[in-house]
């Protein structure tokens, strides 16, 4: 039985200052080690909901805060960003909000020497983080000088090295070239898989993600309308209906005049069904 | 419409953006500029209406060098609608946003009024029309810009990276009206690297990769085509992926829009049925 990591509880919130709620009674539970992809429509809440994880809501953005929020065992309410920050790594949608040092070292060891750690576990963590995220390469070499899908790397890679247990990543593809995207989400997957590292993406690019998540999450309004693993969330008929971008694979399936029970989900999926017949 | 010849161009950080390009866009097309971030799609554009003029070679817009222009005067015909939407918005209401554009071109006061309305309405605008650019969100401003570019109508649109950062009902509505502008006559220049986006609208595709152009052709040729595709950082669509795949079935390899490979397989299921 594996257990959760988070754990959201009737969770409201309003901003400072905004009418309406961004997010609604949010329940929701997350295992250790998931992959779980969040998507909605623009305004739904999705980073709102990602900010309420590291502890930036309700310490940072203040408002109005309803329900709890428990990652790892810790109520972000009563703790520090810098302590919940040790749990939850955030990158973000743009790279260059984030890069600031003169060197991707430099910038990988920033947090670890502010985390006060002995200089060997330092330089220890920085080679594993470049060597996990696959830039030992790009050490040297200033963060504003290398490419959009680099810099984003780096963000994990420095992320990566505080050793938090979930990984959250908001947008993290929108500025990159589609080989890039892809490229980015594998190393994302890897780190799921041979890390066990609990990831939550959000992203509007469900093509190339289909077949790497095991659990899809749709909000619209503030409020968690669908969840389930892929191939559920993605037959199902209202997910049609609220404009998310479904992977074309299963728009396709979704046109045929006679369609086989079975969703077709994947190409694999595809090629074998035109086979069959 | 658009003619370039032999241009080069070095920003003065050094970087070579532009190689030798040569380039003709007729009236009324319809092209897509696709290419990896930093192949100098962005630079190319930014030349047809002047923003930057060629180090070497000539632009002509319309017969007309764009060395003897200002870009007062080639924006009249070539609206540039940019990336980021807060590169363009400044002022205090969208209403007032579109029509400093009109304005500027001296139309009159009442063919303003009438201008405004009409991109408010197109673009679904309209609640906005007394609210600041900057209380919207990113696709709505977004939108903003391109409303004041299209109020004055120009005859080539150009729209850098549309779909960026928009999610799937709004880039559905994006390719609606890119495709009605374009069938009204209007020349629609798209720089993107959506190429699912792209695979929809089946537009004329130029690659560029590295300052150079590297293709010219219809999507459904260069999209299909792996060598390409592989030089400039894009994937093939997940369509042609799957008929990549179905090609020992007889399937044509060269598919890229859902709707022809709906076609293709209903086809097949039918016969074999």
């Amino acid at each position: 039985m594996v257990s959760p990591i988070i754990e959201i509880d009737g969770l409201s919130y309003t901003y400072p200052g905004a009418k309406k709620q961004s997010l609604s009674n949010v329940t929701l539970s997350i295992d250790k080690g998931a992959f779980v992809t969040l998507t909605g429509p623009s305004g739904c809440g999705k980073t709102t909901l990602c900010r309420c994880l590291n502890g930036l809501i309700p310490h940072f953005y203040g408002g109005k805060i309803k329900g709890d929020v428990v990652v790892s065992n810790l109520n972000v309410r009563d703790h520090a960003i810098s302590e919940l920050a040790q749990q939850v790594g955030f990158v973000f949608q743009n790279p260059e909000n984030q890069l600031f040092a003169l060197s991707v070292e430099r910038e990988i060891v920033f947090g670890l020497e502010n985390l006060a750690l002995p200089p060997d576990e330092i330089r220890e963590r920085l080679e594993w983080a470049l060597k996990t995220i696959g830039i030992e390469n790009l050490r040297e070499r200033s963060p504003y000088e290398i490419s959009g899908g680099q810099q984003q790397r780096v963000a994990i890679a420095s992320v990566l090295a505080m050793k938090p247990e979930i990984l959250i990543l908001d947008e993290p593809t929108s500025s990159l070239d589609p080989l890039a995207a892809k490229n980015l989400f594998q190393v994302i997957s890897k780190l799921n898989k041979t890390l066990g590292l609990t990831i939550i993406l959000v992203e509007h690019r469900l093509d190339l993600l289909s077949t790497l998540t095991d659990r899809v999450i749709i909000m619209d309004g503030g409020i968690l309308r669908i969840e389930g693993n892929p191939r559920e969330v993605f037959s199902s008929k209202s997910v049609k209906l609220m404009g998310i971008g479904i992977p074309k694979i299963v728009r396709l399936y979704q046109e045929l005049e006679s369609q086989p029970e079975k969703l077709l989900f994947s190409i694999e999926d595809f090629v074998g069904y035109l086979k069959r017949i | 419409m658009i003619k370039v010849e032999n241009v080069s161009f070095t920003y003065p950080s050094g970087v070579n953006a532009l190689k030798n390009v040569s380039i003709e866009i007729s009236n009324g097309e319809f092209v897509a500029i696709m290419g990896e971030n930093g192949a100098g799609k962005t630079t190319l554009v930014k030349q047809f209406n002047g923003l930057l003029k060629p180090g070497e070679g000539d632009v002509y817009v319309d017969g007309r060098n764009t060395r003897d222009l200002s870009v007062a005067e080639l924006s009249k015909d070539v609206g540039l609608v940019f990336q980021n939407a807060d590169h363009q918005l400044f002022c205090e209401t969208v209403e007032d946003e579109i029509a400093f554009g009109l304005r500027n071109f001296g139309f009159s006061n009442r063919v303003n009024k009438k201008r405004v309305k009409w991109a408010l309405t197109l673009l679904n605008l309209q609640e906005y029309r007394k609210t600041s650019p900057f209380m919207l969100s990113g696709g709505e401003r977004k939108r903003v810009a391109l409303a004041s570019v299209l109020a004055w109508k120009p005859r080539v649109t150009i729209l850098d990276e549309p779909t960026v950062g928009q999610d799937q009902s709004q880039k559905e509505r994006l390719l609606q009206f890119v495709r009605q502008l374009n069938t009204q006559g209007n020349t629609v220049i798209l720089v993107t690297h959506d190429l699912e986006f792209v695979a929809e609208c089946d537009p004329r595709v130029v690659l560029m990769s590295h300052g150079r152009i590297v293709a010219d052709g219809p999507a459904k040729k260069i999209l299909t085509n792996p060598k390409l595709i592989k030089k400039t950082s894009l994937i093939l669509p997940q369509i042609t992926q799957l008929f990549f795949r179905l090609a020992d079935l007889g399937f044509p390899k060269d598919v890229i829009s859902i709707y022809e490979a709906k076609e293709l397989i209903n086809d097949f299921v039918a016969r074999r049925s």
